[in-house]
């Protein structure tokens, strides 16, 4: 079994001028960057980690946007054996004082020695950290470090490497999810990659298209691991110009003859709703054969969309794909609509949700359209289990499980919350979902998990944002996801118990939740909603019922009249 | 068409499409950006409403706090190309 740098280096001495990743960076030109600079790069990366003192085993934090210096790090951090991991960029509306509270809590888990970042950043950066009482020993400046060189192989830690070692770290964002950093192995990447390649029949034409953040799995490993360690062309660019300009990701596809991307769902709606006429002319997208919807809900609906948008530029509809995937499992659990498009049913709905039970529609009874979310990959295997942890039949819903040889190492650092994920050797997915000979579906959560836009959000981080608020006390605020039809994703949702009626004070509650909330997160705080004591729902130990208080607040505002 | 009458369009633009929050009142030097009220999903709708209604272009580049942070910045900007 090779490791990440055994398959670097294979690159390097088989194909050196072979374009591995073009980074395109609006208002400049494409940036095409080869094996052989790839990895000139990155050995500059290792001479500075070594004057550093930065050791093999060591974890390293980047902090930086799309660019090749992210590429020489990342690269760099692994031909040195060190355990890379990307922390999400400061953006415009998050406080910097959350952001530093955030990355201090990160350097506490991770126990970092070293830090990258831009020299406009080093300051924020340095305010985060306790020199001499944290394990940061340097915090390195992109513009400082040493020059792309010869690679000494010889010399690299990283080829000194066991397909067992932690090769990365990977976090979701806000203070619980970045103190769950999911570790993997060499091996489970490896394995995960050349699975999950079978699976979507990977082949000498495939160029692979995308805008994802890299410090979530979908981009990491999909759009930047699979394609540059198994030798296929990459084309990226930043999330942060993408959701500005999202015709670029056609173009870019159209230019390069992409073949394969992946996208969260609300992708397919705000593209064929936000992009002008006059930025798609002469643009072809016949080239793409795999678009897989992953990472929040998917939805016919958003797949017919983007279809009747873009057919007339030669998209095809057997290109709309579909994947379940999941950090723990390195990426994908399974992939829908590669050899035949993609499969839906109509369930009925009062069986789903009364009997829990995906019965097929009959006559005119309210039913729900689901998409199958594909088969399990070659070496994951998928079991819907009941509240006992005892596999149930097809079409029962239960929690789903997954066995497979592409399983994280653990949480780094929290053997606590790694025991708690696993039952009888099976891993807990939190999902919802039934099975139909192999095609799984997927239809709800178990675990209180908000998902805007593809970016996983822990409620507990926004209440107690919302408990920062003047006139909200502790454990009197619910936080939850409401899935809206017209974006395609989840509205996040703040309900908080209030002693005063008064208007005037209400509004300024209400104002001042929203704004601790949507600055002190990733997300925007979209409805908040102030009720008297008593009204939210509890669980038997004291905390809040989300689901319950999703019920329960739902259920009044369709009394009210509002639809989401 | 005066900046008033602008500001007028935009803010309950941005109050009942952006915000969902339709009498919200928006003053003209509030924060719309540094303080996540139009957050980046918006930011595209908000650029397609401003060519729209005032036949004046923003650039993708230009959809950042540094161009335009509140309802007056933004009036100028789109007065500054009328």
């Amino acid at each position: 079994m090779p490791t990440f740098s055994d398959l670097l280096k294979a690159h390097y001495e088989t194909k050196p001028n072979k374009v591995c990743v073009t980074i395109l960076q609006g208002g400049q030109p494409d940036r095409p960057v080869t094996y052989r600079e790839l990895v000139h790069g990155a050995a500059g990366y290792i001479t500075t980690f070594t004057k550093n003192g930065i050791q093999p085993g060591d974890v390293i934090l980047l902090i930086l946007q799309h660019g090749i210096d992210m590429l020489y790090a990342y690269f760099g951090a692994i031909l040195h054996g060190a355990i890379p991991s990307i922390m999400p960029f400061l953006t415009e509306k998050l406080l910097p004082e959350r952001y530093r509270a955030d990355l201090a809590a990160l350097v506490s888990v991770t126990q970092p020695t070293s830090i990258i970042t831009y020299r406009d950043f080093e300051t924020e950066v340095r305010a985060a950290l306790k020199p001499g009482q944290d394990s940061v020993k340097a915090v390195i400046v992109s513009d400082q470090v040493d020059g792309p060189c010869l690679p000494d192989f010889p010399s690299f830690g990283g080829l000194q490497r066991k397909p067992e070692d932690i090769v990365l770290l990977q976090h979701s964002s806000g203070t619980t999810g970045l103190q769950k950093g999911v570790a993997l192995s060499h091996q489970a990447v490896i394995n995960q990659l050349n699975d999950y390649g079978k699976a979507i029949r990977l082949n000498d034409s495939d160029v692979f298209v995308s805008w994802l953040p890299l410090y979530h799995d979908m981009g990491l490993i999909a759009c930047w691991l699979m394609p540059i360690l198994l030798g296929y062309p990459l084309v990226i660019m930043s999330p942060f110009e993408w959701i500005r300009a999202p015709y670029r990701l056609l173009q870019a596809v159209s230019r390069y003859k992409g073949t394969l991307s992946w996208l969260p769902n609300f992708t397919y709606i705000f593209c064929a709703q936000k992009i002008r006429q006059r930025d798609l002319e002469g643009v072809d997208l016949s080239s793409w054969r795999s678009i897989s919807n992953c990472s929040e809900p998917m939805r016919w609906e958003a797949h017919q969309t983007f279809y009747e948008r873009f057919r007339e530029l030669g998209l095809r509809y057997e290109a709309l794909t579909t994947c379940y995937a999941m950090a723990e499992n390195v990426f994908a659990v399974t992939q829908g609509g590669i050899d035949a498009p993609v499969i839906f049913e109509d369930i009925d709905q009062e069986s789903l949700q009364v009997d829990r039970v995906a019965r097929p529609r009959k006559g005119y009874r309210p039913a729900i359209r689901m998409l199958g979310a594909g088969k399990s990959i070659p070496n994951t295997s998928v079991s819907i289990l009941n509240t006992e942890g005892d596999p149930l039949p097809d079409r029962h819903v239960g929690e789903v499980a997954l066995k497979s040889n592409c399983m994280l190492v653990g949480y780094y650092h929290r053997p606590d919350a790694t025991e708690k994920a696993f039952i009888n050797g099976w891993y807990l997915t939190g999902d919802y979902g039934y099975l139909v000979d192999g095609e799984l579906y997927i239809t709800g959560r178990k675990k209180d998990l908000i998902i805007v836009g593809g970016k996983n959000i822990y409620p507990q981080d926004l209440e107690l944002l919302a408990y920062e608020v003047p006139g909200v006390h502790a454990g009197r605020a619910s936080a939850f996801g409401i899935f809206n039809e017209t974006t395609g994703t989840e509205d996040v949702v703040i309900v908080a118990e209030v002693e005063s009626s008064d208007p005037a004070q209400q509004q300024k509650i209400s104002d001042g939740i929203r704004a601790t909330v949507t600055r002190g997160s990733a997300v925007a705080l979209r409805y908040v909603h102030l009720v008297g004591k008593h009204w939210l729902v509890k669980t038997s130990s004291g905390k809040t019922a989300r689901s319950a208080n999703r019920e329960k607040f739902l259920k009044e505002m369709q009394e009210k009249g509002q639809e989401f | 068409m005066d900046g008033n009458e602008m500001r007028d369009i935009l803010a309950s633009y941005l109050a009942k499409d952006v915000m969902k929050q339709p009498n919200r009142v928006i003053q003209p030097d509030e924060a719309l950006l540094t303080s996540g009220l139009i957050d980046s999903f918006h930011l595209v709708d908000l650029a397609l409403f401003v060519e729209d209604n005032f036949g004046v272009h923003i650039d993708d580049s230009e959809l950042n706090a540094s161009t335009f942070d509140n309802l007056s910045g933004l009036i100028a900007l789109i007065q500054s190309r009328q």
